[in-house]
């Protein structure tokens, strides 16, 4: 079973990121919408998919949470916001979507077409 | 919504936009009771009496994004098309608590689905909000303040990934995962 004293060792390497983190600068903010048609459509797997990805590849992003975005039917939603808050939406997002969105956007800086709200309100 | 855990974090969601701070999560499930009991109580902005009134109503919500309020009335209705009962109490300033009991074996109970995911997902949204959590069944029961996690972690957000990604790890276990 795990104890809760092994955090300890998991704190110490969070710092070390953090620290990186810090000096790189953020990259990207990542806000999944999780008002209660977000939740009901996946958002819950979409953002902890993120969360996961970033923690693995160690990357500099933030990963947030927020209410409505306003459109129910395209939910998942997630905003990508880059350095100069610059926002790419992307919607009806699952599991797959987001890691695409991690190796080519987060990683890659490719804003991936096919999955913007512009590319499905065309 | 496809699963009870799923409602738990949408209830949750609104007390997190009430500003709570201290958020409890009750939960039993037992097949000897036949029910499954939820109880989230928080310390956020609370409700006014009239608010209170209208907020099982569907066309009722504070939000300005879209003019109707799902998440309550959805919970109230889902548990009582199992024929369990709900139940809704708030006090402006103090709080809101929420109570849905299910009928277990109701063909119209919603399977609990990953109450691992929206723990984390709850912990992941702001690292200075607090949660104490708790789930029994017939046969264990698994507790955790994130005020004990929160001690052992000096400077560093519960929320940065690496932490949440240890704490569900340790939380499945915690949930005989
Ligand atoms: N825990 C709480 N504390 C204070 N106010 C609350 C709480 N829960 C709900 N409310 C109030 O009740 C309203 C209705 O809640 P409900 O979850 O039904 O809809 P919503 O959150 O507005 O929208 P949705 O859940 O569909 O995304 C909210 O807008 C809020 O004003
Ligand atoms: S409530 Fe669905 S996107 Fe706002
Ligand atoms: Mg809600």
């Amino acid at each position: 079973m795990k104890s809760l004293d092994e955090l300890k060792k998991i704190r110490e390497q969070a710092k070390e990121r953090m620290a990186v983190r810090g000096q790189e600068g953020q990259e990207y903010r990542v806000v999944v919408g999780m008002a209660t048609c977000g939740i009901a459509a996946g958002a819950r797997p979409v953002l902890n998919t993120f969360v996961q990805e970033v923690a693995k590849e160690h990357l500099p992003v933030t990963v947030m949470q927020t209410g409505c975005i306003g459109m129910c039917a395209l939910e998942p939603i997630v905003e990508v916001f880059d350095k100069d808050n610059q926002k790419t939406t992307y919607v009806l997002i699952d599991e797959k979507k987001a890691k695409d969105i991690v190796l080519r956007h987060l990683m890659h800086g490719e804003v991936i077409d096919e999955y913007t709200v512009g590319h499905y309100s065309k | 919504m496809q699963e009870i855990a799923m409602t738990i974090l949408d209830i949750i969601q609104n007390s997190l936009r009430a500003q709570a701070m201290q958020i409890q999560l009750w939960i039993k499930d037992s097949i000897k009771d036949n029910m499954i009991h939820i109880e989230i109580c928080d310390n956020g902005c609370g409700m006014s009496l009239e608010t209170l009134q209208q907020v099982t109503n569907p066309f009722f919500t504070t939000r300005t994004t879209r003019s109707i309020g799902l998440g309550i009335p959805l919970f109230k209705e889902s548990v009582e098309a199992t024929g369990g009962s709900f139940q809704i109490d708030s006090r402006l300033q103090k709080g809101t608590k929420i109570i849905g009991e299910y009928v277990k074996n109701h063909i119209d109970t919603p399977p609990m689905g990953n109450l691992v995911d929206t723990m984390i997902t709850c912990i992941q949204f702001d690292a200075k909000v607090n949660y104490c959590f708790h789930y029994q069944n017939d046969d264990w029961a698994f507790d955790m303040n994130t005020e004990d996690v929160k001690a052992l972690l000096d400077d560093v957000p519960i929320n940065q990934p690496e932490i949440i990604l240890w704490l569900k790890d340790y939380i499945k276990e915690g949930m005989h995962q």
